[in-house]
């Protein structure tokens, strides 16, 4: 079954990029950016099942940094919305230039 | 100071150890000349106001007289502030040049009989591979004739200038230059091997372009000293082709080593024939024949005592002195003889025709020059090199000492408008008249120098033009260059021709001559009224050397007197002198058979008869109580008109050669190449590409998040891809 | 171990497919919250998969962790910043850039499956049959891994500082 487990977390990161290529609301963006983490946990875990427990592991501390990730990411969405009273991506232009 | 002198192994050459040792004095003298001449010039000779001399153009510039006691507010105020120690210092290296000259020379005689040259190697200038030249000095008996030649004649220029260019502002930059000039002759005469006797031909180029455009506020003298390198550089190219073949062929540069490797040369071969007619395509340039003369004439804007020195006795001889000294290579091609020596008669005949028709006193003289240089062409043609070098010696006396004299008239003239405020042209003969009163002594020894060139018995033309003619016909008779074809022409036809081309041209010489002399000095003046008064005779320090020329022109004759006419001295000193350099090359086109005496006579007589009877012509057909000053001169019409136009060389090279060039340059060179493709294509269009890559950059660089994504996405995409297909 | 059961094997496929489609919907959804709710479908579903492949603490910590704590931040900011309504935000791109960015995804899904198909081995090896998964992951965690997760934990507390700073407001 490694496989196909193997297949669908291929397919459910392609979806997670199709989304963030897609969507303009930064916060839906960063939900889509946790659908491709959550992929790549799932092809961990099926490796796992070969090459021993070390997958799992990983796993946790993906988890774990996503964790963190997303509590900082959205407090600086919380600040930027502040800002521009919007999440529209094609306000924060900042770094052009 | 101390030189590696690299010499030769074996015994050493007798002048070794003698004052010959100082060899390379002799143009260090000059050269130090020009370094403080040089230094001297920088400071200006005034500080301009307003009023600035060269703002109002002064015609073709000769000298200016200050005159006493002038109010000309046109006028610089005085002299060079450093005048005087350049007037002393210029002559002065010159004499001393001169002196060391002597000294040498007679260190030489006492040396005995000199087979092989004294050889200075002075330091390893090119050694490149099997490429070795080293810069080399080279004295025997050739050379020396030279450098008497430049030195004595030069000293008597160097005096002449510091009366003539007395008022100049450029007074230092102009004994510069004159110093320099000297420098570079003396290093193209002594020079040892092709590329040190071509480092002295540059340069020799050089000064003469400095000295023709001497007066370069006014641009048309800019331009005579522009088209005289030009047309030289056109000519150096034939020169260094020349060198090119004889280095891949013999892969020898010095005159020894390529004497030594001449045997294998084929006798008449393509290759010996193309290497002698590209030096001699050097030589059409440096001494102006057919095709490449037409910058001498014009070369006459430049002060008068540098047309003395450079185009009449030292630089345009060049030519000559490279033939006689390549005598080993012209003996080996005797259809490059054949055709220097139709070059020489054609130059001859077309220059004294066009002679006949100037009107500027200068131009009759450029003339003249460019006729005679054909003479000496004829005779190194013919493989008579010695006589060649006789002539050569000779013409430097009299030409030299011709132009110098016009120059003296010309000063006179000047000093004449310049008290009347009057501005003709001080050249031209139809302005002058009747100064034979006026300046008693130059008209006397202009008549020594007439006669000389002339061909009268005794004085020095006589002989060495003589020879000449008689060498031609002795070949004509039965040598290798009769034997020869020239474009399908027997050889002997050719040189008999030559002979008939080269007799015409003497009568029209003294013809032209004689008539120079009649519109000068004799007949009514034309001058005006106001300006009659103030002709007078030159100062004694521009006279004083016209006496030696003269002195020189009667006598010099003497020193190649032929076999007939032994009674008056020792025979053949000179070309006993110069055997051991040119003896061999000469037996080799030699004559079969010397002429009789009988024929010998014959020769003689014919020469004088012509010579005579075109001054009789002269004589007796030209009215100058006839002509009108230039001003009122009405346009000549008929041949007269293409003789006085030049036959309209200039304007024919000018519709041939230099329009297309330069409307080619314009089209193809500058707008096709260096604006469109240099300009366009290379910087303009770097310069898009970069601000093409800057655009591309700009649109990767927007802030905008989603787009970062993207690129991220595309990154992916291209590193899996990679992988995928690795 | 013999071929798995066809229990295991329908299961493992509809929970794969629901995942699937759950992420489907997920990037489709217009509504922020609605998708927020199918993206905690789709963890609840690789959840299962991960328990039936033999990551039972793994699966338990997804829920508890991804679904139960993550998510739920994600919507209190939804709702923090009052996103909520559908209508107010386009958020979905034109047709243009959807259709560009399936031939990306396509592209990218076709190398990933060309690389497993070349790069993982026919036959896949029978894994080992673990008594005590929690044993088993701790083990290595707190032995092998120990520096790693002393640095998470000061990432954690980075994150946490951080987080507090940059959403604060300005009094």
């Amino acid at each position: 079954m490694i496989d196909v487990a193997l297949f669908f977390s291929a397919v459910i990161f392609v979806i997670g990029v199709i989304g963030v290529l897609t969507r303009r609301n930064a916060i839906l963006i960063f939900m889509c950016v946790e659908l491709m983490l959550n992929a790549v946990n799932l092809s961990f875990v099926a490796f796992s099942r070969l090459h021993g427990v070390a997958g799992q592991v990983f796993v946790i501390f993906v988890m774990t940094v996503a964790a963190a990730e997303a509590a900082v990411g959205l407090a600086i969405v919380i600040s930027i919305f502040r800002h521009y009273e919007s999440v529209d991506l094609r306000n924060i232009n900042l770094l052009k230039g | 100071m101390h030189f590696a002198l690299l010499q030769a192994l074996g015994p050493p050459h007798p002048l070794a150890g003698t004052i010959a040792d100082k060899l390379w004095l002799l143009p260090l003298l000059p050269l130090a000349g020009f370094v403080i001449n040089g230094l001297l010039s920088l400071r200006a000779a005034y500080h301009p106001g307003p009023a600035d001399p060269f703002a109002a153009g002064h015609g073709e510039g000769d000298a200016h007289a200050s005159g006493a006691g002038h109010d000309d507010a046109h006028h610089a105020p005085a002299r060079h502030p450093f005048a005087a120690a350049v007037s002393v210092i210029g002559p002065a290296v010159l004499i001393a040049a001169f002196g060391l000259a002597a000294a040498i020379w007679m260190a030489m005689l006492g040396a005995g009989d000199l087979a092989a040259p004294y050889v200075e190697r002075y330091y390893a200038w090119i050694p490149v591979g099997a490429l070795n030249i080293d810069f080399a000095f080279q004295l025997d008996q050739l050379s020396m004739v030279m450098v008497l030649v430049i030195t004595g004649v030069g000293a008597l220029i160097h005096v002449f200038s510091v009366g003539y260019m007395r008022d100049d502002p450029g007074y230092p930059r102009y004994f510069a230059y004159l110093n320099l000039f000297v420098a570079f002759m003396l290093v193209l005469v002594l020079g040892a091997s092709y590329p040190v006797m071509f480092i002295g031909w540059e340069g020799v180029g050089l000064c003469s372009y400095l000295l023709i455009g001497y007066w370069y506020s006014d641009k048309a003298n800019a331009d005579a000293g522009k088209k005289a390198f030009i047309v030289n550089r056109i000519g150096d190219f034939g020169f260094l082709v020349a060198m090119f073949l004889l280095w891949a062929n013999l892969h020898a540069l010095d005159f020894a080593g390529i004497q030594a490797n001449a045997s294998q040369l084929a006798f008449g071969g393509p290759l010996v024939t193309t290497i002698c007619l590209f030096f001699f395509l050097g030589c059409t340039g440096k001494s102006a024949q057919i095709p490449l003369y037409v910058w001498l004439p014009d070369a006459m804007a430049g002060p008068t005592p540098v047309s003395a020195l450079i185009h009449a006795a030292t630089m345009v001889t060049a030519g000559v002195y490279l033939i006689a000294r390549s005598g080993f290579l012209f003996a080996l091609a005797p259809v490059a003889g054949l055709t220097v020596a139709v070059v020489g008669a054609a130059t001859a005949l077309f220059a004294a025709t066009i002679g006949l028709k100037q009107w500027d006193i200068k131009k009759v003289l450029a003339y003249s020059t460019v006729s005679q240089l054909g003479f000496m062409f004829i005779a190194v043609g013919v493989g008579a090199y010695a006589t060649g070098i006789f002539h050569l010696f000779t013409h430097a006396f009299f030409k030299a000492l011709l132009f110098l004299g016009s120059g003296s008239v010309i000063y006179a003239m000047h000093a004449a408008y310049h008290h009347t405020g009057k501005h003709d042209d001080a050249q031209d003969m139809r302005n002058m008249g009747g100064l034979a009163s006026r300046m008693r002594v130059t008209v006397v020894l202009m008549w020594v120098a007439t006669l000389a060139i002339a061909g009268i018995p005794l004085f020095a033309g006589f002989f060495s033009k003589d020879e000449i003619l008689g060498k031609v016909l002795e070949r004509a008779a039965g040598s290798s260059l009769a034997g020869a074809a020239w474009l399908g022409i027997p050889g002997s036809a050719v040189l008999r021709a030559v002979y008939v081309v080269a007799l015409a041209t003497a009568l029209l010489t003294a013809v032209y001559m004689t008539r120079l002399m009649l519109y000068t000095f004799h007949g009514p003046n034309r001058t005006g009224e106001a300006e009659r008064e103030q002709l007078h005779e030159a100062p004694w320090i521009m006279t004083a050397p016209l006496v030696v020329l003269a002195a020189l022109s009667a006598v010099g004759g003497w020193l190649n007197i032929p076999d007939v006419l032994g009674g008056l001295g020792p025979v053949h000193v000179l070309g006993r002198w110069l055997e051991p350099v040119t003896g061999a090359a000469t037996n080799l086109v030699g004559a079969e058979a010397a002429v009789p005496a009988s024929t010998e006579w014959g020769l003689i007589a014919t020469a004088v008869v012509v010579a005579l009877g075109g001054m009789a012509f002269a004589f007796l057909r030209l009215k100058p109580a006839a002509l009108v000053p230039k001003a009122a001169m009405p346009p000549a019409t008929g041949f007269a008109r293409v003789l006085e136009n030049k036959y309209y060389v200039d304007e024919l090279y000018d519709r041939v050669v230099v329009t297309p060039v330069v409307e080619g340059s314009r089209t193809v060179l500058w707008t096709g190449v260096d604006k469109g493709i240099i300009d366009g294509l290379f910087v303009n269009g770097s310069a898009l590409l970069a601000r093409a890559v800057g655009w591309i950059g700009s649109k990767l660089q927007t802030g905008q998040l989603g787009e970062y994504a993207w690129a991220l996405a595309l990154g992916v995409l291209a590193v899996l891809g990679a992988l995928t297909l690795r | 171990m013999a071929s798995p059961g066809l229990f295991y094997q329908f299961h493992f496929y509809l929970f794969g497919l629901l995942a699937v489609g759950g992420s489907l919907l997920f990037v489709t959804r217009r509504s922020p919250v609605a998708a927020a709710m199918w993206l905690v479908n789709v963890m609840f579903c690789i959840s299962a998969l991960f328990v039936m492949l033999d990551a039972q603490f793994i699966g338990a910590i997804q829920v508890l962790v991804y679904a139960g704590a993550i998510m739920v931040v994600f919507l209190f900011v939804v709702m923090l910043l009052n996103l909520g309504h559908p209508s107010e935000i386009v958020d979905l791109r034109g047709n243009g850039t959807r259709i560009t960015a399936g031939i990306v995804g396509i592209a990218m899904l076709a190398e990933v499956l060309v690389l497993l198909k070349v790069r993982l081995p026919a036959v896949l090896p029978a894994p080992a049959e673990t008594a005590n998964v929690t044993t088993a992951i701790a083990e290595p965690l707190f032995r092998q891994y120990l520096l790693p997760f002393e640095l998470t934990s000061v990432l954690l507390l980075a994150a946490i500082v951080g987080a507090v700073v940059l959403a604060k407001r300005r009094v």
